[in-house]
């Protein structure tokens, strides 16, 4: 442990513009991928294991994509409509059979297709590890902030987050299809008895859930080696975030993320050893404080 | 017995009753004469043929596959040939150990090619300790698996480059460098599991052996196969050293390098990175920063020899890539056992493990064209050791300047008495 290495960090705002933006970077990726989790459980009422697959998934489809047409924009497009479609599929064919069954039958399917998923990318892409590369666009010298160094494609993916955090925040408060789909999520019977297909409601929101996941893939692409299995570390990361934030919470997502990317950025100066460790503390201590999570209600 | 009968004669009838009594012995007697002879030598391997790792698994497969053919076109060993019998661990420690147990109580193998990271060969060793079977110790280079002996036991050999041999080599290089360019302030990032910790602590010590000046100002110990090194990096940025070691490596170190570059972490530090002299990394790297220090892991131009040359692109043209270090410390096995099994004519695991100690073999990556097993800690020396600085494309390391074995030797010496092995 180093506090005094971290006091010493706190009175420099070079060294805190550095980590607070290392930390909004960490917590940006993350909450793309714990908004997935997080909307598909709020409103499905089911944890989706495979959301770290779905992830791995993106970032493989927007490896293909950018070596063929040398565009980042149409790989990170392609990762989030593939997986959406992917999701949406696998959604109408295996998940909404086990809806109303019991945990570990839900698990039993989702770790079967983390499996099946993984044998696949193996095939597909090979089981060597994968880097993309840079695009063009973005290898230029990081960029000086109050004497604090940001790289320019994680300025660039932090505003891309926060963006896709808005329009799911508009579409959920704002729209039509948000009241509907808040309403599938909080008395399924009733929307349905109103004459609303909550089958497809299901089916879309684990699509959109997909797609954050292949987002965030397809954006995490250029600076993530990729082999079959990276989703695991992920989705644990993403669990502890949505526990943190409140299951099924959005705004949950959000918060929990940034806290965990502010903890992972400071507690590596302070507490390099134990870093982890924090992260697993904070979040019992908000299991014991707040059982439900800090924004812990349903959207 | 008449009179007239010759008592030690052989005649047709008896010859041919005799004949036909043996045969009928054969056949139905002792099958397991005739089975024996043609019994394959099973081979039991447990690697990493998935996850972020599996492309070394893979060329460990590959590169003993490469010589066990030659071996078994060859005629085998009077026409025993090796069976290899490979298993994926997944890259995780309580896999190899079960995988290995099986390959040997279920499977029949006689002989452990244990072609795991450090994190699996201890668990697969504690099996071999309990089993007793002949484990070769393939690709683990933590010193300690064979100069510890505590650890080590009599039916274990390491037949990978070894982490103090790098570190001294390492050690010797950096100090130059720092010396030259006036490098006092270093920082380490190192795997946090034994591997990354043995071998950066001995990397610093030979640093600060040959450059007393220099003062480590900083560690980072990220998780192995950690997806995001952003606090690493950053925390590097503030501790602003001048140079920066690291022993991360394969999907680790490339992540790394790619995160880093964009931070210009490589623009403002000198990288000694031990494991970046690797096909492995040198290619899936896309935008290869220039200069970074490195020792050499298998390239073809390292000895610079055409034995090497040739194995080099032999494997290349059978398996489409190029080998690995992984890759070339499993030929090393494959040849080392193949010499035993030469040697003694038996494929018994107490005989080889004797005809191995001090075994001295022909190979393209022994520094003068040979390669030891050095009996006393049962671990191969002699092998092509170096470090040089790195360009974008091939060979990726244009000058290796090659380590003395005769300073490798006395330091590493010095370092068992310091360790209490001696």
């Amino acid at each position: 442990m180093d506090p005094t290495a971290l006091a010493e960090c706190l009175k420099t705002t070079s060294c805190v513009v550095t980590q607070v933006t290392s930390g909004l970077i960490i917590g940006m990726l993350l909450f793309l991928v714990a908004a997935g989790l997080t909307l598909i459980f709020g409103v499905l009422k089911v944890v989706n294991f495979t959301h770290g697959s779905f992830y791995m998934l993106g970032a493989y489809l927007a490896l293909s994509v950018y070596k063929i047409s040398d565009s980042f924009t149409l790989a990170v497009v392609c990762a989030g409509a593939g997986v959406a479609l992917f999701g949406l599929v696998f959604e109408r064919l295996f998940m909404s059979r086990v809806y109303g069954s019991n945990v570990l039958m839900q698990l039993l399917v989702c770790y079967a297709f983390i499996l099946m998923m993984d044998d696949a990318v193996k095939l597909i892409w090979g089981a060597e590890f994968k880097s993309m590369g840079m695009p063009t666009a973005f290898q230029k010298p990081p960029i000086l902030l109050a004497g604090g160094v940001v790289p320019a494609f994680y300025l660039f993916l932090i505003a891309i987050a926060l963006a896709i955090g808005a329009v799911l925040w508009l579409v959920i408060t704002r729209t039509r299809l948000g009241k509907i789909v808040r309403a599938a999520a909080h008395n399924p019977v009733m929307t349905s008895a109103l004459g609303i297909n909550t089958g497809m409601i299901y089916a879309a929101v684990f699509a959109a859930g997909g797609m954050l996941a292949g987002l965030a893939g397809g954006l995490a692409a250029p600076v993530r080696s990729m082999a079959p299995g990276m989703g695991v570390s992920i989705l644990i990361e993403s669990f502890i975030v949505t526990v943190i934030g409140g299951m099924g919470s959005i705004g949950g997502a959000l918060a929990g993320s940034l806290l965990i990317g502010l903890i992972r950025s400071f507690g590596s100066i302070g507490f390099p050893l134990f870093t982890e460790g924090i992260m697993f503390l904070f979040m019992a201590m908000v299991l014991v404080i707040k059982p439900s999570g800090l924004f812990g209600k349903d959207i | 017995m008449s009179k007239n009968e010759k008592p030690n004669r052989v005649t047709r009838r008896r010859f041919l009753k005799n004949a036909t009594a043996l045969g009928g012995a054969a056949v139905l007697g002792f099958p397991m004469i005739s089975r024996a002879q043609a019994k394959t030598i099973r081979v039991g391997m447990p690697t990493i043929l998935s996850g972020r790792v599996a492309q070394l698994g893979t060329s460990s497969r590959n590169a003993v596959m490469l010589e066990i053919d030659k071996f078994n076109a060859a005629g085998g060993l009077g026409g025993r040939k090796i069976e290899m019998v490979v298993r994926d661990s997944k890259g995780q420690p309580q896999e190899a150990a079960r995988v290995s147990r099986e390959l040997v109580n279920s499977e029949g193998c006689e002989i452990l090619f244990d072609a795991e990271a450090s994190s699996g060969a201890f668990a697969v060793h504690e099996v071999a300790r309990d089993l007793g079977v002949l484990c070769f110790h393939i690709n683990s280079e933590t010193s300690s698996l064979t100069a510890d002996p505590k650890i080590r036991i009599p039916n274990a050999f390491r037949t990978a480059r070894q982490g103090v041999h790098d570190s001294i080599v390492g050690g010797s290089y950096a100090a130059a460098e720092a010396k030259a360019k006036g490098l006092r302030k270093w920082m380490t990032c190192s795997p946090d599991y034994a591997y990354g910790r043995d071998t950066t602590a001995q990397f610093v010590e030979y640093l600060k052996m040959f450059y007393p000046q220099a003062e480590i100002v900083g560690e980072a110990w990220p998780k192995l196969f950690q997806p995001d090194y952003t606090e690493v990096i950053t925390k590097i940025l503030q501790a602003k050293p001048q140079a920066l070691y690291s022993c991360l490596w394969g999907g680790d170190l490339t992540s790394y390098i790619d995160q880093g570059s964009i931070y210009a972490l490589f623009a403002a530090t000198q990288f000694f990175a031990v494991n970046m002299a690797d096909y492995t990394a040198l290619t899936v790297v896309k935008n290869l920063p220039v200069g970074i220090h490195s020792g050499n892991r298998y390239i073809k131009t390292f000895p610079r020899t055409p034995a090497n040359a040739a194995w080099g692109d032999a494997y290349r043209a059978k398996y489409g890539e190029y080998p690995t270090n992984w890759a070339w410390e499993s030929a090393t096995t494959a040849n080392f056992l193949i010499s035993a099994l030469k040697k003694t004519n038996s494929a018994d695991g107490k005989k080889l493990a004797e005809a191995l100690r001090g075994m001295k073999i022909d190979s393209p990556f022994g520094t003068d064209g040979t390669i030891t097993m050095r009996a006393e800690d049962q671990t191969i020396i002699g092998y092509a050791i170096g470090w040089g600085t790195t360009i974008s494309k091939e060979p990726y390391i244009p000058e290796v300047k090659a380590g003395d074995w005769k300073q490798i030797l006395e330091l590493e010496l010095d370092w068992k008495k310091r360790n209490k092995y001696l």
